[in-house]
This record gives structure tokens, C-alpha cells and sequence, in this order.
């Protein structure tokens, strides 16, 4: 089976730092794939570049049999790749339900003319994108939430709003930018779930940058780990996990 | 089953306009105050537009007046200069439609030509752009001695009376809510919210800021137009930074993104201003000091000071009345 998303010879600069190098993946359908490695490592930055954010100085993203790399962002994400965002990016002033209801549109065409108009097929349009977005709230227990303006959500409810959000476009492939920063341990444990859950329902592949360890090593079937820009291990969660250079990233030399 | 909704906005719009209607032809309201209710209507446009652009999608814009000039001097050059019409010829009023819509689609255009370039870099270079597309456009009309140069264009017919500048305020608002209302408008605020995550969840941003703006624009243009035959004349002065400046603290005081808040604002801040001037003038009349129409500006900014003190999200915040809202089924 050919990968989702194949990523090749990816280097980026911001100026004369070289933030990733030689970043190549490839990421198989249906898998939970996991990307570690220290602060400043060049994690966000590979999304960044896989969204479109950034355009990479050198190297090749091709997802879904097709090169994305020069692509502007919102084709990239009409083309089935979503994100969430390490600092939540929400529509802080709008509802939960307006918060999806914008991802979800953004698929659909009807045209400025209908809207004024309010023409039979705009409402119907209306009615199947509202109804849509709060079946995706109620998966993510939130469908009691709908009309809250999203700034008075706690903290745990947006990571949820954001990640349905980002489903809400119809994606193939999701990126999950440190999901778990800021959550407690039940709060961890109802995320590991989540996300399998959501791999299973949407078949949808899990792209995954995570600090916690407990999260990586849990749910991800394989892992990168990569320190300053570089990739320094890869493989299964049981065989990263005791890797010498992993641990030497992490907690540094012994006896240093 | 759909269930049949009550246009709120169209009932509520049409017994407005048979009281202000009724009351005038009982003569409780006079001349004066139609006229100003006339300009009230004519801001509440200016107001609506502008917020579309600045409250709705985030954008921010020092030039509207410009827009509005073009529409006044299209329309006026039209109307005047090549189709010489004569309000009193019953015919002549489909003319006159077809010069404020031309108005309005040139003020579009050019709204879309600098809005183009400008909107496509994120940050505030659309400020500095409208500022000087706002000078620029008050000189260019200045200098062009077949519109009168500095001395406007003059003698133009006069067909902004109530009914056309209700109708068409009405119009314009009911335009501007429902794209507001719809997918189009719930991606222009996700705009103004996160421009990065809009564009994340695969909105169009560059297309949606240009499109918000160039319909600004339009109805700007519109407005102008209507002004220019409710005056008679279009004068480059009218169109200058320091009346940009006008509509924008209409939509500050009214509440930055709502619809609501700009109408009320439009009202309140245009019989303020006359009432000022006709209060300022009996006080000094009564007291004998020596005290002029320009303390006129003095309170009028001294208000508008309290109001962003003790409500500095304007009088509606972002908040809609249920007349502006569309009602959504379940």
C-alpha cells in the first residue's frame, strides 16, 4: 500500500538556521504517527511546512499521490490535511457551533448570490452544514456547548473544539500539535482515547507531535524522534523508547 | 417541513417608514428633521458598509468616504452631465437607479483594485493604503475641471427623497445582513477572530478580505450616490479623511461588528451632532456668551470619550436586535 503522505530531503532555513534538515517520512494510511523530540527541535515547524505556513528551502511533500509543496495553505487543507495548533487558535468571539460550522463550509459552494437571496438550496445548504456541525460537537461532548461564544469554554473543552474543528473539514490526515500540553491525567487518559477513537470513526491518519510520554508510547504505532532539525531515531514505540541517543536528547548525557 | 418565518426586518422597516410617513404629513415632523433623517439613513449605509469590512471581517479602513465619492460623482456626472434628467419626468427615475448602481459598481472596482495588492499581505498596509487612496481621490476630484473641480459638481437633480433613500437603506442593510448570515459571513469573521486559523480550516482568506471589502466599497458607493441628489451637489470636501473618520467612530460608538449598533449609531450620532448645533447656538442666544458652533465638535468628542470610557465595546458590543437576527431552525 502506498503511504498517505510521503515527505522527502525536507530542509528548512529561517535566515541562517537551519531549523529542519533532511526531514523525509512516510506516513501509511490509518496509522497513529508520533513526532518527538526536545523544545526547539523543529517539530512545529515540520507542520508548518506540511500546512503550507512555511514553503520548504528544499525537499518534497507529496500527500494523497500528489505534491503539496508549493500549494497555499487552504488548498493544502481543502485537499484533506487539517491541523490543531500547540497555543489554541480559536474563533474566540464566535460560538462552539459557528467555530465548526466555518470548517465545515469551506467545502461547500453556494454562491453569494444564494445567500443573499436565501434561495431554497442556500437554506437547505444552511440546514445540512448546522446539522453536520453539531453531530460533530456531540461526538466530542460538547453539543451542549453549541451556543457558547468559545472564550468562556475551559481550557479542555476548546483542545476538544479545536480537534473537531479540524475534523469538520473532512480530512485524510490530521495533525495534532501537542494535544495533551496543559492537560491533567484524567484529562490525558480521555485524549489517548479520543484519538483512536476519532482514527476509527473518521478513518482519518494521526499525525502527532506530543511531550507526553505516556501519550506517545501509548496510542502512537510509530515513532521519529528528531533534536535540532535532525532525525536521530525512529521506529516502534517499545524500540524509541530505549534508545541510547533518545534518552541522551532527553535527559542528556550520563554522567554528564 | 419548513415553517414559514416573518420577515422581521421587512415589518419593522415598513411601519418605521409609515410613522416617519404619517407624521410628517401631519406636519409633527417638519422639513428639517426629514432631512435629517434623510442623512441619518444615508449614514446608516456608510455605517453598515464600513462595518462589514472593519467589525466583520477585521479589516481596517481609513478611506470609505472615497467610495462614497466615487459613487456621488459617478452617479452625479451621469444624472447631470450626460443623461440631464429631470426628476419631475416620471420616467427618469430608472435612470437615476441605473447612475447610483453604476456608482456603486465603480466604487467596487476601484475598491477591488487597491484592495487587491493591499489585502493580500496580512497586517495593517490596508490602513495606509486607504489613507492615501482617501486623499488622493479628494484631490483627483479637485482637479478635474469637468466635474466642477474645487467648486463640485453643482446643479445636480435632486431624487433622494424619503421613500428612495428608505428604500434603499433598507435594501443595502437587508443585503448586508444576509451575507453576514451565511457562510460567506461566518468566513470573514473567522477572518477578524484568527486569520492563520481561517485559513487553516480552509477558507479562502485573501479572496473573502477582497470580496468584504470590494462590497463595502460598493454600498459605500451607493451612499455617495444617494447623497450627492439629496445635496444637489458633490463637493471634494464632503469625501476628505476627517469624514472616513466620521463613519469609522459611528461603528465604534454603535459597537464594532454589529449591524444593529451602526444603525442606532447612525441615528444617534447625526441627530447629536444637529442637535448640538441648534443647542450650542439657543445657549449662547439665551446667556449672550460669547460661545460658537465649533464647541459643537468639543462635546460631540467629549461623548464620544465617555462612551469608549464606560462602554468601550460601543453600544451593542457585538450583539444583534432579534429584528437584524435570522432565526434558525433546529
Amino acid at each position: 500500500m502506498p503511504a498517505l503522505m510521503t515527505i522527502q530531503g525536507m530542509t528548512h532555513y529561517f535566515g541562517g538556521l537551519r531549523a529542519v534538515s533532511n526531514f523525509g517520512c512516510a506516513i501509511q494510511e490509518g496509522s497513529i504517527y508520533g513526532l518527538i523530540g526536545p523544545n526547539g527541535s523543529g517539530k512545529t515547524t515540520i507542520f508548518n511546512l506540511i500546512t503550507g505556513i512555511y514553503k520548504p528551502t528544499e525537499g518534497k511533500i507529496l500527500f494523497d499521490e500528489r505534491d503539496i509543496t508549493a500549494e497555499k495553505p487552504y488548498k493544502i487543507v481543502q485537499g484533506g490535511v487539517a491541523r490543531t495548533f500547540q497555543n489554541l487558535r480559536i474563533f474566540s468571539n464566535l460560538t462552539a457551533l459557528d467555530n465548526i460550522r466555518i470548517a465545515r463550509q469551506s467545502s461547500e459552494k453556494s454562491s453569494l448570490a444564494s445567500s443573499i437571496l436565501r434561495t431554497p438550496g442556500f437554506l437547505g445548504e444552511e440546514k445540512r452544514i448546522r446539522k453536520e456541525s453539531l453531530d460533530l460537537l456531540d461526538l466530542m461532548h460538547l453539543s451542549d456547548r453549541a451556543g457558547e461564544m468559545a472564550k468562556n469554554l475551559p481550557y479542555g473543552e476548546l483542545r476538544r473544539l479545536e480537534i473537531a474543528r479540524a475534523l469538520a473539514t473532512n480530512p485524510k490526515l490530521i495533525l495534532l500539535d501537542e494535544p495533551a500540553a496543559g492537560m491533567n491525567p484524567k484529562e490525558v487518559e480521555d485524549l489517548m482515547s479520543l484519538i483512536q477513537r476519532v482514527r476509527d470513526q473518521f478513518k482519518v491518519t494521526v499525525f502527532l507531535i506530543e511531550h507526553h510520554m505516556k501519550v506517545v508510547m501509548g496510542i502512537c504505532e510509530y515513532i521519529k524522534v528528531i533534536d535540532f532539525g535532525e532525525t536521530i531515531a525512529e521506529g516502534l514505540p517499545t524500540v524509541v523508547g530505549k534508545d541510547p541517543k533518545v534518552l541522551e536528547a532527553y535527559l542528556g548525557k550520563r554522567g554528564a | 417541513m419548513t415553517r414559514f418565518k416573518t420577515p422581521k426586518l421587512l415589518i419593522t422597516a415598513a411601519v418605521v417608514y409609515g410613522v416617519i410617513q404619517a407624521l410628517y404629513s401631519l406636519g409633527i415632523i417638519n422639513g428639517y428633521i426629514l432631512h435629517i433623517i434623510n442623512q441619518s439613513l444615508i449614514y446608516v449605509i456608510l455605517a453598515a458598509s464600513l462595518n462589514l469590512i472593519n467589525g466583520i471581517t477585521g479589516q481596517f479602513s481609513l478611506g470609505h468616504m472615497g467610495f462614497a465619492g466615487i459613487g456621488a460623482y459617478v452617479s452625479g456626472t451621469l444624472t447631470t452631465l450626460i443623461f440631464k434628467l429631470n426628476p419631475s419626468i416620471p420616467g427618469s427615475y430608472l435612470l437615476f437607479i441605473v447612475a447610483i448602481l453604476a456608482g456603486g459598481l465603480v466604487a467596487a472596482l476601484v475598491g477591488f483594485l487597491i484592495g487587491f495588492p493591499s489585502l493580500r499581505l496580512k497586517g495593517d498596509y490596508l490602513a495606509i493604503v486607504t489613507l492615501g487612496f482617501g486623499e488622493i481621490i479628494r484631490t483627483v476630484f479637485n482637479n478635474i475641471e469637468y466635474v466642477g473641480g474645487p467648486r463640485g459638481l453643482l446643479g445636480i437633480p435632486k431624487f433622494s427623497n424619503f421613500t428612495v433613500i428608505f428604500i434603499v437603506t433598507f435594501l443595502s442593510v437587508a443585503v448586508i445582513r444576509n451575507i453576514i448570515q451565511s457562510p460567506h459571513g461566518r468566513a470573514m469573521l473567522s477572518i477578524r477572530e484568527n486569520e492563520l486559523a481561517s485559513e487553516l480550516v480552509g477558507i479562502n482568506t485573501t479572496r473573502y478580505k477582497v470580496l468584504s471589502f470590494a462590497t463595502g466599497a460598493f454600498f459605500a458607493g451607493i451612499a455617495g450616490g444617494l447623497f450627492a441628489h439629496l445635496l444637489q451637489l458633490a463637493h471634494p470636501t464632503q469625501f476628505g479623511f476627517s469624514k472616513s473618520v466620521e463613519i469609522l467612530i459611528m461603528i465604534y460608538a454603535g459597537g464594532v461588528g454589529s449591524l444593529t449598533g451602526s444603525i442606532v449609531a447612525a441615528f444617534a450620532l447625526t441627530f447629536l451632532s444637529e442637535g448640538l448645533r441648534l443647542g450650542i447656538r439657543a445657549l449662547a442666544d439665551a446667556t449672550g456668551l460669547p460661545i460658537g458652533g465649533e464647541w459643537r465638535m468639543v462635546i460631540y468628542a467629549l461623548l464620544l470619550i465617555f462612551i469608549m470610557l464606560f462602554r468601550n465595546e460601543g453600544l451593542m458590543g457585538t450583539k444583534e436586535s432579534k429584528v437584524i437576527l435570522i432565526e434558525e431552525a433546529d
